[in-house]
């Protein structure tokens, strides 16, 4: 092999790979969404309770919270395309305390549910009927899975900055932190249907 | 059939690649700010009209606007609108084999 095949790269290539990974996120995510569907269709009454329960405001605010920090990645890589290394940092930090924030809130959620013997398997959840035991265990697993693609954006963000810091991602280079944009977009995008499909149709 | 091909190859694609870079598109701050503020206003929308009751209307509405914010996410946000339009393609099919498969699922119960 010659020099040229070693520095050889293909960001065309690289981000066509990132798009079909993607589209099999949402495959995976649809398909939960079918579940939920056809669910919802069968227990009606138990779905429409159990949705009011959650907290719209919590709900809302996280949407607000992930649109935002979607927002600020998508800055950053306009900063390093305009070779704006301090701002393209400062803004994939706040993606990064953006995402941490949305993690922290989830929490709280959780935890006011769990205190209410509300999870999956309780005993004082079966109680309530198979309807609420299946919202509940949709809600958890979905936004669950959700949560753990939160956790991965941010690790894979994280490198991302670490790269630029270390001037591995540059303005003539910048594929890698395109690519953890559109992963981080993604995982917003599938907020912006769980977050009406769990909170706001009741 | 041609055996230098795979020799010339990296040359090839890595001048194109350097093409592709250099008309980048870049999406301004404003253009980015201005879709938050357009996907935030259709959140707060959406909480809004969801809080009155509207039936079997809500469902739709909660919905409709979930889609129309998730559009301005993948051509903005994304770049889809800057990209070649294979992509584009990709996607719509995607969601197609998706709405498919929730048509399928959805006749078969409602029928059975």
């Amino acid at each position: 092999m010659n020099m040229a095949a070693d520095t050889h790269r293909d960001d065309l290539a690289s981000k066509t790979g990132m798009w079909l990974f993607l589209f099999t996120e949402m495959l995976l995510f649809g398909g939960l969404f079918v579940v939920y569907t056809v669910y919802r269709y069968r227990n009606p009454e138990a779905f429409h309770l159990a949705a009011k329960e959650l907290s719209v405001f919590i709900g809302t605010l996280n949407t607000i919270i992930l649109l935002t920090s979607s927002a600020t990645i998508a800055m950053s890589i306009t900063a390093i395309q305009k070779n704006n290394k301090k701002l393209a940092l400062v803004l994939a930090g706040i993606t990064i305390l953006l995402g941490l924030a949305f993690l922290v809130n989830k929490y709280f959620e959780w935890g006011e549910h769990i205190r209410e013997q509300i999870y999956p398997g309780s005993s004082v959840l079966a109680l309530r009927g198979q309807g609420d035991v299946l919202f509940y265990g949709l809600y958890f697993f979905m936004t669950g899975l959700h949560a753990l693609h939160i956790i991965i954006g941010l690790v894979f963000i994280g490198i991302v900055t670490g790269k630029i810091t270390r001037n591995k991602i540059t303005f003539d280079n910048y594929v890698l932190l395109e690519n953890s944009g559109l992963y981080w977009h993604l995982v917003d995008m599938i907020w912006i249907f769980l977050f009406p499909l769990f909170y706001l149709i009741t | 059939m041609d055996f230098s091909v795979p020799a010339v190859l990296p040359y090839h694609i890595k001048s194109r690649a350097k093409m592709d870079n250099e008309k980048t598109h870049i999406i301004p701050y404003k253009t980015i700010l201005y879709v938050l503020a357009l996907l935030i206003t259709l959140t707060l929308t959406s909480v809004a009209v969801t809080q009155i009751y509207l039936g079997t209307l809500t469902v739709a509405i909660a919905l409709v606007i979930a889609c129309i914010k998730s559009s301005f996410v993948l051509r903005i946000f994304m770049h889809l609108k800057f990209e070649n339009k294979i992509y584009i393609l990709a996607v719509v099919a995607v969601v197609l084999v998706l709405c498919f498969v929730i048509i399928l699922t959805l006749l078969d119960y409602l029928y059975r």
